[in-house]
């Protein structure tokens, strides 16, 4: 047996005093398996030691709650005996490294998680962050993770709907790819992750085991060094094909009475899906290593316990139900091995060769791992830019098109349209919109769908950042004209040794807490990355919100896109003229400075209300949240879904915070002229402010009957940047 | 009208052409594809996916699965098969249809609605459009590059066999082709969906009007 060195406790990345309390737990010095139990279980990637004290303040519960945090995912109730189940996930380190498969076993991994609760996956989203679009890597990054994606999610057959694609040279060392499923189940019909039942069965399906992705948690615990590329042969390889097999396999065998308990291997594999299902049974599990089904010949205990090769379940059956399970994967190809059994000693014990090779007491390592309260420092919120202060370098029309082609505004169709947004038959709103939508099968109701963040404000100021990304999901589901939910999120963070990182996190984790509650909008899944950072360089914070809502009737839905000509533009919410962190100061004046747009919680929350209950009641044509690049970017945006024209009137005293300000809270509608004056009146009635901003109608969208800019030049403006990178030489090396 | 749609490994469109097939009045039957007998069906469906993962050449390894004997014998003794996507390919490499199906020209995959015009309206399949009709149907495929040889290329159309092409080449197909019909004419393949274009809510109708016309024709 390896004798246990310093050395070998630093590899794998556990702290001296985390060590000494290994020792105390099992009142010996730990095998070499146990080491690696240890290690990967109390990485922070899965023990959430660094996070977990703050993740507490965050709401999670509400009537719509089945189930949430500390399962495989979050389940909200949707009425009608139905149940959408979902979470969001990030795959950063791994897809910096290896962007293909890094993309492609994120989606693989978050699948999983849903449909091992039970629900068919319905919709994929993704949240992606890259580098400074010249940066020589961007454009390799940008191409392996889209293909990726695609190639995962369009072989299995789940559409790719939505999400969100950002670019800064921030994230020009650690790319965020940050993957949310979302799956329908019957309310009744939830399968949860607890080994019951002493003497049940444990039975291991799907693929098998290889040496790929060994220490893939331990990885995505630590900050990366320029020899990131180094850590290749760490990073697991999809099988989307199997994974599309698992998933028929696991629903048919649900329909029956057979499964106890499952749980999907993901991060740190076999080892943290026994040991939490254990857990949460409050039971022990007996394993036999040589049953699991290995790829490669001479595998060790270790390497079993630690692999993470994708497209594996662990499953608890009933008693007497094994024969029933194996033909079920026989059918659909798939290994379906016994390998050990449920008991009630409260440990995990692990044979190999005729050998014990592990005795682990299970609630001390997932229930007792480390909780740090590391130090934090609080910047103070830097100072508003004033409107008024900035000379505009440019005219209004001209800053519209750079900004309508700039990294973060330009269209992402090359992107999307790389993903099969529509298998499944019940995408009802592609890409492209305030959030996407997708029937609930054979229903006349449908899922709303998005993922927000804005980096660049929760740099500036953490707390109104958090709060913005909550304010900004809840928002674009109202947009579309669903009721908001529950939300699932991805943390992305620096190294939360960092004070000023941990200041970070705190700052968001209180924001969004406040957002959360403030509108009836919780928390049921999500995940934290830390030490997104290379060599010492963190990430902005990237708190990704990934928002569900649901509409009762599609009818009563909302899109950016208007029909006809003679609709009057009405928007709501308050004008200050915001310019601080804005986009307009990034890309026009090359000023990256200034307080975020502060967010009201009670304005957001009136201001959703009006909007869904105007759409609800079928009083408007088109609905757009404002959001990046203010009210003229939005109606650019709206111009160009519509095919027709519009123009802004003016106000006598116009700058650039009027039209490119972003102030929160604040929609813009199309509304009939007939129900033009009856919703100006329902408006004021809820107290929100609206005014008329504007009509639609012609071939472009003018300013004040004056300055033009045609469709055909804004669609071209908008549409050509992407491509235009992706197509320049060297895109993919 | 009984249409039996088949289920590969990996075939992810099946669903959809039997919600889409029984909207259109079909009574559907699904099928798996270790069968090696068949029910009496009036049409059979091939659908879209990635059989096997596409991990060899798409559509090779289900040409070959025990179904597809009597897929083929049926459609020898007339009775209409339609492969989408995926099921196109199939057949390809099943020897129902002449030619191939390599990466799309731009080496991505590619998914948006595209307008077809209708080629021939001489086939069961396609006897509900007029004839020239501009349709719009989506496409969502990395191998949809349709190849064949100039000379066979040419005698399908002297034989009126092209039955949809494209009016914009979205993946280098030869000649614009997106659908082929076999010597019969009661085989079709194409890699358009029609059953993505069968609700109004979703992807338009125009792909519903080939299913109704078949639900009808076939009673």
């Amino acid at each position: 047996m390896a004798t246990v060195t310093p050395e070998l406790i630093a590899e794998h990345g556990l702290s001296q005093a985390e060590y000494a309390r290994v020792v105390e737990i099992l009142g010996r010095e730990p095998t070499l398996v146990e080491l690696g139990i240890f290690s990967v279980m109390w990485s922070e990637h899965c023990s959430y030691k660094s996070s977990r004290h703050w993740l507490k303040q965050l709401p999670t519960d509400g009537p719509q709650v089945i189930c949430g945090p500390g399962e495989n995912a979050g389940v909200v109730d949707l009425g009608q005996g139905m149940a959408a189940v979902f979470k969001i996930e990030s795959h950063n380190h791994p897809s910096y490294i290896e962007p293909y498969q890094g993309a492609a076993t994120g989606v693989g991994g978050i699948l999983r998680d849903v449909f091992t609760m039970g629900a068919r996956p319905v919709a994929l989203l993704n949240a992606l962050r890259f580098g400074a679009p010249e940066h020589p890597k961007t454009r390799h990054l940008v191409d392996g993770v889209v293909a990726g994606i695609a190639g995962y999610g369009n072989c299995i057959g789940v559409p790719t709907v939505g999400g969100e694609t950002g670019f800064h040279r921030a994230y020009n060392g650690n790319i965020l790819v940050n993957a949310m499923c979302v799956g329908l189940a019957a309310k009744d019909q939830i399968f949860y992750a607890r080994a019951a039942g002493p003497g049940n069965p444990v039975v291991y399906v799907g693929a098998k085991t290889g040496r790929d992705g060994i220490h893939g948690a331990t990885m995505a615990s630590a900050e990366f060094s320029a020899e990131a590329e180094a850590r290749r042969p760490t990073v697991q390889v999809g099988d989307p094909f199997t994974e599309k097999l698992l998933l028929e396999a696991c629903l048919e065998l649900m329909e029956g009475d057979a499964i106890v308990a499952i749980q999907d291997m993901g991060a740190a594999g076999l080892t943290s899906s026994s040991f939490e299902m254990a857990a949460r049974g409050g039971t022990g599990i007996e394993m036999d290593l040589d049953r699991v089904p290995t790829r490669e010949t001479g595998m060790t205990p270790y390497e079993i316990m630690l692999s993470e090769s994708q497209e594996r379940m662990l499953l608890v059956l009933r008693r007497g139900a094994e024969a029933a399970a194996a033909a079920v994967f026989a059918k659909w190809g798939l290994d379906c091995v016994t390998v050990g059994r449920v008991t009630d000693s409260g440990a995990m014990v692990l044979r190999f060769a005729g050998e014990e090779v592990a005795r682990v007491p299970i609630a001390p390592v997932s229930g007792a791992s480390p909780v740090y309260r590391r130090p934090y420092v609080r910047g103070a919120p830097p100072p508003p830019v004033i409107a008024q202060d900035v000379n505009p370098p440019i005219g209004h029309r001209a800053a519209l098109l750079q900004l309508l082609g700039s990294p973060d505004l330009a269209s992402r169709r090359w992107i999307f349209e790389q993903y099969d947004y529509m298998v499944m038959g019940d995408t009802v709103q592609p890409p492209g919109g305030d959030a996407a939508v997708v029937r609930i099968h054979g229903s006349q109701r449908g899922l709303a769908l998005t993922t927000d963040c804005t980096p660049r404000y929760c740099l500036a100021d953490p707390a109104s950042g958090g709060r913005q990304a909550v304010a900004e999901a809840w928002r674009n589901l109202c947009a579309v004209g669903a009721r908001p939910l529950a939300l699932t999120d991805c943390l992305n963070f620096g190294s939360p040794e960092n004070p000023v990182v941990m200041g970070q996190f705190v700052g968001c984790l209180e924001g969004m807490a406040e957002a959360c509650r403030a509108l009836d909008f919780p928390v049921v899944s999500g995940n934290v990355s830390f030490y997104n950072e290379t060599d010492g360089q963190a990430i902005p914070p990237t708190p990704t919100i990934g928002g569900l809502g649901l509409i009762e009737d599609l009818d009563r839905m909302a899109t950016l896109a208007w029909r006809r000509r003679g609709l009057a533009l009405v928007l709501i919410g308050e004008s200050f003229g915001w310019l601080g962190s804005s986009l307009y100061l990034r890309e026009v004046c090359g000023r990256e400075e200034g307080a975020p747009p502060p967010v009201d919680l009670a304005t957001e929350r009136r201001h959703g209300e009006l909007v869904r209950g105007l759409i609800a009641a079928g009083r408007i044509e088109a609905c757009h949240d404002l959001a990046d690049g203010g009210l003229l970017v939005a109606l650019a945006e709206m111009v160009l879904a519509s095919g027709i024209g519009a123009d802004l009137e003016l106000p006598p005293d116009c700058d650039a915070g009027w039209l490119f300000g972003e102030d929160q809270g604040r929609y813009l509608l199309a509304v009939a002229p007939d129900h033009l004056d009856a919703l100006l009146e329902t408006a004021r009635r809820q107290g929100a402010l609206a005014r008329r901003v504007g009509t639609t109608g012609g071939r472009a969208l003018t300013l004040d009957g004056g300055d033009a800019i045609c469709l055909d030049e804004l669609a071209r403006v908008h549409g050509r940047w992407l491509p235009a990178l992706m197509a320049a030489p060297g895109a993919t090396p | 009208m009984r249409a039996g749609v088949i289920t590969f490994p990996g075939s992810n469109c099946d669903r959809d052409i039997a919600v889409a097939l029984a909207a259109a009045g079909a009574r559907v039957e699904r099928l798996w594809h270790a069968e090696t007998e068949l029910p009496r069906l009036d049409l059979i469906v091939l659908p879209g996916g990635f059989t096997y993962g596409d991990y060899l050449r798409c559509g090779a390894i289900a040409a070959r699965a025990p179904v597809m004997a009597e897929v083929i014998r049926r459609a020898a003794a007339g009775v209409p098969v339609l492969g989408i996507c995926n099921g196109f390919q199939i057949l390809a490499e099943a020897g129902l249809l002449p030619g191939a199906l390599i990466s799309n020209a731009g080496l991505k995959f590619i998914c948006r609605p595209v307008e077809l015009e209708v080629a021939t309206t001489g086939s069961i399949f396609t006897a509900g459009y007029a004839p020239g009709q501009i349709v719009s149907l989506p496409i969502a495929h990395h191998d949809g590059c349709y190849v064949l040889a100039p000379d066979e290329l040419e005698r399908l159309a002297d034989e009126d066999r092209i039955a949809f092409r494209y009016l914009a080449n979205p993946n280098g197909s030869v000649g614009r082709v997106a659908g082929v019909l076999g010597p019969g004419r009661n085989v079709l393949g194409l890699m358009p969906h029609p059953e993505r274009a069968a609700d109004p809510r979703t992807g338009g109708t125009d792909g519903a009007i080939m299913l109704r016309s078949l639900v009808e024709a076939l009673g």
